[in-house]
């Protein structure tokens, strides 16, 4: 299968590493990843902002770099991102009156997959242990961000995956279904409110015991990642694509800089 | 005495106790230093929570009765004009009296002038957000006329000079201790004796308000719902002091929004499912009174009905915002709400706090009426509300769509343009082009430097400050994605088969 990766803006620019990690399990598995250079960003933080006209050429830039018929389905490693593509993008375009574009979005939209749900109903990843070599001995916790959870219903994907890991040994999260007080710029603009919720989130995580609390949205994970780091903890956040892609012989670390074997995979 | 106020050519907006008076950000930063508060929040909103959910999931067709309670709702406003007429035609008939306020002010005064006519100086009430919403209590107060609330909670409140903090539980804020307190400081022959146990405070309430029910001529209430073809009203409540309002005094007046109507009595059915569940997490309410006008020799033989608009219209006006009108005021929503959990209901000014209130309070006093624009920003879009919202209500679409309000409504403002639209308009250039995108990453190892040692972003400037308020930020990686990709990553061999990865590059 041929798969276009949308890396999404805040993994292209901070998290580069969990891109290619998704691009490592990919070709593992034996498709084709390709990257349409001219995707910038889902446009998300300006629609939820309250900036419409200021998302229109933002979405038109992500509709236009994944209208072709270039690949079969396209992978994010966000299902903030991807509730965004499927959910906003026709909004967006809708309020503009560019029904053109709005057709072209939902099109769009309607092939493009958050990473775990694209694992497990497209590609029928069930044993990540089994099936892509995943090992990662360590403590893990997982947090379940809102909109992969209420917006796509990605249900227990993403656990299941993780379980899957060799050599894992996942903690359940407390209150993991409450949110971490990201929310875009609601941790700017409700600066105290978002922070008491993220103190609790880090308590929760805490309690766990866990090395590091793994998730699915890059955001998310800087947002508690930050907060545990501010505190002094010894915790940190890993997307679950760098947990899947870690391997025996080339493991993850959890302390220090993360690396990630990815790349130059074909050679 | 009836009289159809038309469509108005421009939106009434409402009035009364519907506006926060400062900024949601500055109020609930008062409210999250009150640790006792959080505390009191932390523990009710929790256990109301865990007990919806148990009530909620023995029902199999929740989702059904919730699509239901959603479809009903959206008719009724549809066509709201024509069952409001066919609604006051019957109550009328059946020999209730029908006034129409345009905002809080008018109905005040109808209520108010009716009282008056009786000659009375005391009212008993029932539990009621629409009069709570006019500021009836403080209005009947002016006019010299007391208003004794006989919910336990609002009660409680009421003695304390205080005001609700949540729709259904307006003394969730207090704790049993606080309640002991405000009844040995302000109840009338309060036991000097009084413990904290709820049993002994209930009944220390019970005797307070048994000699209030059996002399009061008058009462006030709000409604749950009306069937507009029977010209019948409901209340729906726990404690029975609502049965004892609205069936001892000779005269009966209730206040109630617009949008309150139900089609006919085969529409309660899915409300007084969905109704109990969300709110108290019951299967059932203890008790439920229905009436049609007025029964010679039995029960109220005055019975007025004020039917309020007060920005109700104007709600109805927004084709993005009309769905908040469905609301039943279960309170699901800020009970299961994140920042309403930590903040109280306080901190959003208005009589309807958490999500629902985040957007109804806007949509119907006008996004720019005092600090009511920093209402539909309270809010991380969880999306939790709308889970367990019984009628669907799609609060964090709805919330998005009155931040785009608040912005334009900004646009072409002489002011000069703000940190956040200065960021968004730069932000909106620079990631609306791959290219773009590309050029700035080339920056990327400045903000490394600027990480310096410990690899770690501890303080920014400006709005940008409230991220690291409590968060840090890690330093920048030395390359992007796209530029490593556009380096490293070699296209698939002929074959299209791609190999494991041996390679243990560094993106560092």
């Amino acid at each position: 299968m041929r798969i276009a990766l949308f890396a999404t803006c805040i993994v292209d620019a901070m998290y580069p590493r969990t891109a290619r990690a998704t691009v490592n399990i990919l070709e593992r598995l034996g498709h084709e990843v390709v990257f349409p250079s001219g995707q910038a960003c889902c446009g998300q933080m300006h629609v939820n902002s309250g900036y419409l006209k200021e998302a229109v050429p933002v979405v038109a830039n992500h509709v236009a770099a994944f209208d072709t018929e270039d690949y079969d389905v396209a992978v994010a490693p966000s299902g903030s991102c991807v509730a965004s593509v499927k959910h906003q993008h026709p909004m967006v375009a809708r309020s503009c009156g560019d029904t053109s574009l709005e057709a072209r979005a939902t099109a769009v939209g309607a092939k493009t997959y958050e990473l775990s749900e694209l694992l497990v109903d497209v590609l029928g990843v069930t044993d990540a242990g089994a099936q892509l070599g995943s090992y990662f001995p360590h403590r893990v916790t997982y947090h379940p961000s809102c909109h992969g959870m209420r917006l796509l219903r990605l249900g227990d994907r993403q656990p299941q995956l993780l379980r899957s890991v060799q050599g894992i040994d996942l903690a359940e999260l407390p209150e993991a279904d409450q949110c971490c007080g990201f929310g875009g710029t609601f941790s700017m603009k409700n600066a105290d409110v978002s922070s008491a919720m993220l103190a609790d989130k880090a308590a929760n995580i805490e309690s766990t015991g866990a090395a590091l609390c793994a998730g699915g949205d890059a955001s998310c994970l800087m947002h508690i990642g930050g907060g545990l780091s501010r505190q002094g903890s010894a915790v940190t956040t890993l997307h679950l694509a760098e947990i899947l892609a870690s391997t025996m012989e080339a493991p993850v670390s959890v302390t220090g800089e993360v690396r990630i074997s990815a790349g130059k995979a074909s050679r | 005495m009836s009289t159809f106020l038309g469509m108005p050519s421009l939106p009434v907006f409402g009035t009364g106790n519907l506006h926060a008076t400062e900024s949601f950000p500055k109020a609930a930063r008062h409210e999250l230093n009150n640790a006792q508060l959080r505390a009191n929040l932390g523990h009710a909103t929790h256990t109301i929570r865990d007990k919806r959910l148990k009530v909620v999931s023995e029902l199999p067709d929740w989702e059904q009765l919730r699509d239901a309670g959603s479809a009903i709702k959206e008719s009724v406003m549809a066509r709201l004009p024509e069952l409001l007429e066919q609604f006051e035609a019957n109550f009328t008939a059946r020999g209730g009296i029908i006034h129409w306020a345009r905002d809080a002010d008018e109905a005040n005064r109808i209520v108010a002038g009716l009282i008056r006519d009786t000659g009375e100086t005391e009212v008993v009430k029932v539990k009621s957000m629409a009069t709570q919403e006019i500021g009836l209590n403080e209005y009947l107060e002016e006019q010299g006329i007391a208003a004794y609330e006989t919910d336990l909670a609002e009660l409680i409140v009421q003695l304390d000079h205080d005001k609700p903090s949540h729709i259904l539980v307006p003394a969730i804020h207090k704790n049993r201790t606080e309640i002991r307190d405000i009844f040995l400081r302000e109840m009338p022959g309060a036991d000097p004796e009084l413990t904290d146990e709820p049993a002994v405070l209930a009944m220390a309430a019970r005797a307070h308000l048994r000699r209030k029910f059996l002399t009061a001529k008058v009462a006030v209430s709000g409604a749950n719902f009306a069937l507009a073809d029977s010209g019948t009203l409901a209340v729906v409540e726990s404690e029975g002091n609502g049965r004892m309002c609205l069936t001892l005094p000779e005269t009966l007046i209730t206040v109630m929004g617009v949008e309150k109507l139900l089609p006919t009595w085969q529409d309660l059915e899915v409300f007084m499912q969905l109704l109990p569940r969300s709110s108290t997490g019951e299967r059932m309410n203890p008790y439920t009174s229905l009436w049609t006008g007025v029964t010679e020799g039995d029960g109220p033989q005055n019975v007025h009905l004020v039917l309020l608009d007060n920005g109700r219209s104007a709600a109805l006006a927004d084709e993005m915002g009309r769905s908040a009108l469905h609301c039943i005021r279960c309170s699901a929503c800020m009970n299961v709400c994140p920042v309403y959990e930590r903040t109280g209901g306080h901190a959003y000014g208005s009589t309807y706090p958490g999500p629902i209130g985040a957007i109804l309070s806007p949509l119907m006093t006008g996004i720019q009426a005092e600090e009511n624009n920093s209402l539909p920003y309270a809010s991380s879009l969880c999306g939790a509300c709308y889970d367990a919202c019984p009628v669907k209500i799609n609060i964090p679409d709805i919330l998005v769509h009155l931040r785009s309000v608040d912005v334009d409504s900004q646009r072409g403002k002489t002011k000069l343009p703000s940190q956040m639209d200065i960021g968004m308009k730069a932000a909106s250039w620079a990631l609306s082009s791959g290219k773009r995108l590309g050029l700035l990453e080339k920056g990327l190892p400045l903000g490394r430097l600027a990480a310096g040692p410990d690899r770690k972003i501890t303080r920014l400037p400006g709005i940008a400050g409230g991220w690291t308020q409590s968060r840090d930020i890690p330093a920048p990686p030395a390359e992007s994605f796209r530029s490593w990709w556009a380096k490293e990553h070699q296209k698939p061999d002929a074959e299209g088969m791609n190999k494991p990865s041996e390679d243990t590059g560094d993106q560092a």
